[in-house]
């Protein structure tokens, strides 16, 4: 069964979602991010949507949950990446991603997080 | 749900000759699982390519589709789509018909409504699609079945 | 006689009298043409010549009702070339018709005089290079307009780029000047590009400032604050200025919420939020003595 490759960098979780993902897919990732952060006592978690050509609703709630699990276990959510068309394209559709923070690239996601240096 | 034993859906809408004098070509899609959706995705992704749609209608309508499928898995028990290469002498358009024959939408005032950030619209996100594309219309019978179509024109 | 018959004596016709027919013909021109400066005198005589022996090649052709038939595709390109160089030296539409309506007088000419004693055929053959012209003029017409169309459209194309320039004020504070009227499709490309150039500089603070814009209406108004809400999702942000005290009263007029955007009325304004936001503190030094 295919999964997305979650990379670990000291305490921060590294994810690049390059493929077209299937429902199962995504909730396959949410479910292993979510165990990556206990297990590896993770404090912060850089998901890389610049790849993604499409962001609908079950993809934004995923990344909403997910950032909403990392919060309770005391660890920070950044998306970046996000590409115009997408981002245009969930203003249309209503979708805030609440709670998510966001960033143009990955160096000033890994700013973001406090991280500038390794 | 008897959709899950036999192939063929069989609402009959009139939503699915709507645009027949518009219509250039139809071909028939199945939604029965997960990767139905995405193989759709990639479908609509090369005919809004086809018709040189701007990357950001492309993504409007690749990302209606994808809605508007899901809904069809989730709610109506798997179904159809057709992808529908349309014209009207002038301009080029896509249009996809979503076809089950599911429960039905029981208030479709209520499920055009905003379905993500107010919690109303029935979570189906269909006044979110309608706001993606050119042309929206629902048909929906309580106990027989549901067709959404959709068109995005080249504009 | 057959129309081939009449075919070969027009076309004997012009060839045995090219160099009257021609010369009387850029005498009627050079008397009509008000703006002789559009095509010099080498250039109209050149033209007169090449449409004289492409049309005589042509008529012998046969084909005396359709331009659009193969015999007369040497014609038909020597007009576009002609009419295309017109539009871009400023000529009318007009002008360039005349060009070859004014062929009929000396034709008509040579007619009179290729069947005298004939008048049937006379009559047959005046309405048959009357009729030809007439659609050769309408032809020039169309070039000139295709051809007026394409600069147009590249106008507007330039236009485009035009109002949407950038500027980078600072590490990360880019300015975004727009101009015009913005209509919604417009706006939309408008909106597309701002986010793109975001992007692509990686700026943190877009400043969108609306002085050279005329009007606010609710579809722009709508379209800014789209724009603003997808910046924010992709992780920059924005800041409007260059409010103008009518687009303020518009803007509350219209009830558009603008509780989370900061707007402020100079482009000067903007920047100085935009470098705190930043980090940036500007320090003002004395002047020495």
């Amino acid at each position: 069964m295919e999964r997305i490759p979650i990379l670990r960098m000291g305490d921060l979780l590294l994810v690049t979602i390059q493929v077209d993902m299937h429902d199962r897919l995504a909730m396959t990732l949410q479910d292993d991010l979510t165990e990556r952060i206990v297990r590896d006592r993770a404090k912060g978690v850089l998901i890389d949507i610049s790849a993604l050509d499409l962001v609908d609703s079950f993809i934004g709630r995923m990344i909403s949950n997910t950032a909403a699990m990392a919060r309770v276990l005391d660890a920070q959510t950044v998306v970046v990446g996000m590409q115009p068309a997408v981002a245009i394209t969930l203003v249309e559709l209503g979708l805030t991603l609440h709670g998510v923070k966001t960033a143009l690239n990955v160096e000033k996601g890994m700013a973001l997080l406090g991280k500038t240096d390794f | 749900m008897s959709a899950a034993l036999n192939n063929a859906v069989v609402f009959e809408s009139e939503l699915l000759e709507r645009h027949r004098q518009d219509r250039t070509e139809r071909t028939a899609l199945p939604l029965r699982s997960d990767e139905d959706v995405v193989a759709l995705r990639k479908h609509v992704r090369e005919r809004a390519v086809a018709i040189a749609l701007s990357l950001v209608d492309q993504t409007k309508l690749v990302t209606a589709a994808s809605e508007l499928a899901r809904n069809t898995l989730k709610y109506g028990g798997g179904g159809m789509v057709y992808l529908d290469a349309l014209t009207d002498g002038f301009r080029k358009g896509v249009g996809l018909i979503f076809v089950d024959n599911g429960p039905g939408i029981p208030d479709l005032e209520m499920a055009l409504r905003d379905g993500y950030t107010t919690g109303g619209g029935l979570g189906l996100g269909l006044g979110g699609s309608k706001r993606l594309v050119d042309e929206f219309d629902i048909d929906s019978r309580a106990g027989e079945g549901t067709a959404v179509s959709v068109v995005k024109w080249k504009r | 006689m057959t129309t081939q018959d009449y075919a070969n004596r027009i076309s004997q016709l012009i060839q045995d009298h090219q160099a009257d027919i021609g010369s009387e013909w850029i005498e009627q021109l050079e008397a009509l043409t008000v703006r002789s400066s559009v095509v010099s005198k080498d250039q109209l005589r050149k033209h007169c010549q090449q449409f004289l022996a492409a049309f005589a090649q042509a008529t012998r052709g046969g084909e005396l009702q359709n331009i659009d038939h193969r015999s007369w595709d040497e014609v038909r390109d020597i007009l576009s070339e002609i009419s295309s160089t017109r539009a871009r030296n400023g000529s009318t539409p007009s002008e360039t018709a005349t060009f070859v309506f004014s062929l009929k007088q000396p034709l008509f000419t040579r007619l009179n005089e290729g069947f005298a004693g004939d008048p049937a055929a006379l009559a047959s053959a005046s309405w048959t290079i009357s009729s030809l012209l007439d659609k050769m003029g309408l032809y020039t017409i169309e070039v000139f307009q295709r051809a007026r169309d394409q600069i147009i459209v590249r106008q507007q194309q330039e236009l485009l780029e035009l109002s949407t320039p950038v500027v980078k004020l600072w590490d990360g504070i880019l300015a975004l000047p727009l101009i015009g009227t913005l209509d919604s499709a417009r706006t939309q490309v408008v909106m597309e590009n701002i986010l793109q150039k975001i992007v692509d500089t990686g700026a943190a603070i877009a400043i969108i400032d609306i002085t050279g814009v005329p009007t606010v209406d609710t579809l722009v108004a709508q379209h800014l604050m789209k724009t603003i809400a997808a910046a924010r999702l992709m992780g920059a942000d924005c800041i409007i200025s260059g409010i103008r005290p009518q687009i303020a009263q518009t803007i509350v007029h219209l009830g558009v919420n603008l509780e989370d955007v900061v707007t402020k009325a100079t482009l000067a304004d903007a920047f100085l939020v935009a470098l705190e936001r930043t980090g940036t503190s500007v320090i003002k030094r004395t002047a020495h003595a």
